[in-house]
């Protein structure tokens, strides 16, 4: 295990941010650590990243305790996520030959890795730009280079597309990929589901502070019961007519939203003759349909059945989302903006 | 679990390495190094900087020479001139303090120290890299008012020795204002905020003070602040200093003296507060 963590627990004052939570990180494998905002990710990573002291349990990374042994934590890792750390009036370049020299490289090292990696980065173009004249998508590579510059074994990458547009988010996707490819073991920290369900091998869900389900995506998605079927009624009245025609077909009870018309055939397994069954039943119902289609469970559904409620909504109880603009993510559900507090 | 379960396949680190007082010494000095570029790089980038920390002094020198100079009796040999630029060099190094809070405010808010901290770096050079930073600029500041000085009519009359020890002294007033004015940036972390508790302390400190007119002007309640307060103490002997022995009869403050108490207020003021913003800095 790279990074292990038990029993971690952290409280400010009487607010318990993590409250026990256990998770483990293999060599080489990207874990993601899903959650709404105020869920503990954040308190999490802090943790891992020595610049928050637990108040319970106890976390190692590489084997070193970060607790005691912070120094020895530092020299093996990285923390990137959403550029605060990078310097705007300084260049690029700048930028990385700054962290390198406080990585402690020499001189030439520090210069000669920053140009490989605003090389590998595709930022060589802009490397004598100011930081500061950056789209948020050459920010975040910025930010990810640096951190890299040190050449760690563990990298954390706190929310790193938040409030990217769709097409920098999968630029960093496949950043992040080609790192990953390259042996770093990651830990993922995320508030999108398609985003963990994209890049990590283990999934880790956080809400108030305790880890409530893990496993890999496959796992987690079984436990929703595998494919959907999903229709929505043109005409309301007809819904329980079309409820009764797939009923039988559905491993759990479909779920009904009555007030879109719409219903979600749970099918495990068999999603394709599902589907096909589906139509035959309720072609012969007589009933019109718009939208039918088959789709694998996202994590959304996930979140949904593990906590009673979708990550929205619990970003909302957590009380800090909710206010900021929408956008639309590229698995097609709509998430808040991180408005900047720390969970 | 056993350390040696820990490492299967990877690198194996034999255990923590405890880095020699040596090699931390040095790296507490290359590491602040890179930081006081950084912050002074940051610096000479922003037009709006150069100009808060350049224009402005010479504004204020102007502005006292010619605007209120007139109606200020001083009995020092070369007139109104030669008392201010003395007074208003200890007044501007007390105002460096701003940028200095201000920008260790600015660096925690936008989460900015997050991974400096969990980098080797070693822990107290973001604070020392700011106040080197932040001291040198107001060195130069210093450098441009001397320079001010001599084309509106002032001139150290005490020679070049005490010339470079008046440079020296308000280098060091400045260093010392940094300090107090950082652990305050790092406690209290909002920018608004920091910039309105500035005013509260610096204003008074700096104007009523000896550095714009003679302390027995004022009404004799406020006499005893303002002639015992530290930046009387050595806005007094950078005048002495400037002006050379001569002047020691009009401050009422003998070289010596004067000298010695202001480093003994500064150097106090530095060891007090360097560890106390550090703690801070560790903590934010």
């Amino acid at each position: 295990m790279i990074i292990e963590v038990s029993g971690l627990k952290k409280h400010f004052g009487h607010v318990e941010a993590l409250r026990g939570v256990d998770f483990a990180v293999l060599e080489g494998k990207v874990l993601g650590l899903l959650g709404p905002n105020g869920a503990g990710k954040t308190t999490a990573v802090r943790i891992l990243t020595t610049l928050l002291v637990p108040s319970g349990g106890r976390a190692t990374v590489c084997g070193y305790d970060v607790a005691h042994h912070p120094a020895a934590v530092r020299r093996v890792i990285g923390l990137a996520g959403q550029a605060t750390a990078i310097t705007p009036d300084l260049t690029g370049y700048e930028n990385l030959e700054m962290a390198g020299r406080l990585y402690h490289l020499g001189k030439v090292t520090a210069r000669r890795r920053a140009h490989g990696l605003l090389e590998r980065f595709d930022l060589s173009d802009a490397s004598n730009r100011q930081a500061k004249t950056y789209s948020g998508g050459m920010l975040r590579r910025l930010d990810l280079a640096a951190s890299l510059i040190g050449r760690p074994q563990v990298l954390f990458l706190d929310e790193p597309t938040t409030g990217l547009d769709p097409r920098s988010r999968l630029g960093m996707w496949a950043i992040i990929r080609e790192l990953v490819a390259s042996g770093t073991t990651l830990l993922l920290c995320t508030q999108y589901l398609d985003e963990a369900d994209e890049l990590a091998n283990d999934i880790v869900v956080i809400d108030h502070g305790l880890v409530i389900a893990s496993g890999t995506s496959e796992v987690l998605k079984d436990r929703v019961g595998g494919d959907v079927v999903e229709f929505s009624v043109t005409d309301r009245t007809r819904l329980s007519a079309a409820v009764d025609a797939v009923a039988g077909l559905s491993v759990t009870v479909p779920t009904v939203d009555p007030e879109a018309g719409r219903v979600q055939v749970h099918a495990g397994g068999r999603g394709s003759e599902v589907l096909v069954e589906a139509v035959r039943g309720l072609d012969a119902a007589g009933v019109v349909t718009a939208g039918l289609a088959l789709r694998r469970p996202s994590l959304d559904d996930v979140f949904m059945s593990l906590t009673g409620h979708t990550a929205e909504e619990a970003e909302a109880a957590a009380g800090v989302g909710g206010a900021g603009p929408g956008r639309a993510g590229a698995g097609g559900r709509r998430s808040s903006k991180r408005p900047g507090g720390r969970s | 679990m056993a350390v040696t379960e820990v490492h299967h396949g990877t690198e194996v680190h034999p255990g923590p390495v405890t880095p020699t007082l040596w090699h931390r010494a040095r790296w507490v000095v290359d590491d602040s190094l890179v930081i006081t570029k950084r912050n002074l790089l940051a610096w000479w980038r922003v037009p709006a900087y150069i100009v808060f920390t350049v224009v402005q002094p010479v504004m204020f020198v102007l502005l006292f020479r010619y605007v209120f100079g007139g109606a200020i009796q001083v009995p020092v040999p070369g007139g109104y001139v030669n008392y201010l630029i003395p007074g208003i060099i200890g007044q501007t190094a007390g105002f460096a303090s701003f940028s200095t809070a201000i920008g260790l405010t600015h660096d925690i808010q936008r989460g900015g120290v997050d991974r400096i901290k969990s980098m080797p770096t070693a822990r107290s050079a973001f604070l020392l890299g700011r106040l080197t930073a932040d001291t040198l600029r107001l060195l130069l500041t210093t450098l441009v008012m001397v320079a001010i000085g001599y084309a509106v009519g002032f001139s150290f009359s005490g020679g070049a020795g005490y010339a470079v020890a008046m440079v020296a002294l308000s280098t060091l007033l400045g260093l010392a204002v940094c300090c107090v004015a950082a652990l305050i940036g790092l406690a209290v972390k909002d920018e608004e905020a920091v910039q309105a508790f500035g005013l509260i302390w610096i204003f008074p400190l700096t104007f009523v003070s000896s550095a714009f007119v003679p302390i027995r002007s004022m009404p004799s309640w406020l006499q005893a602040f303002a002639r015992n307060q530290p930046f009387t103490q050595v806005i007094n002997a950078l005048r002495v200093l400037a002006l050379g022995p001569r002047v020691e009869p009009v401050v009422r403050e003998s070289l010596s003296s004067a000298t010695w108490i202001s480093l003994v207020w500064l150097v106090g003021a530095i060891v007090v507060f360097v560890p106390l913003a550090t703690r801070a800095y560790k903590r934010a």
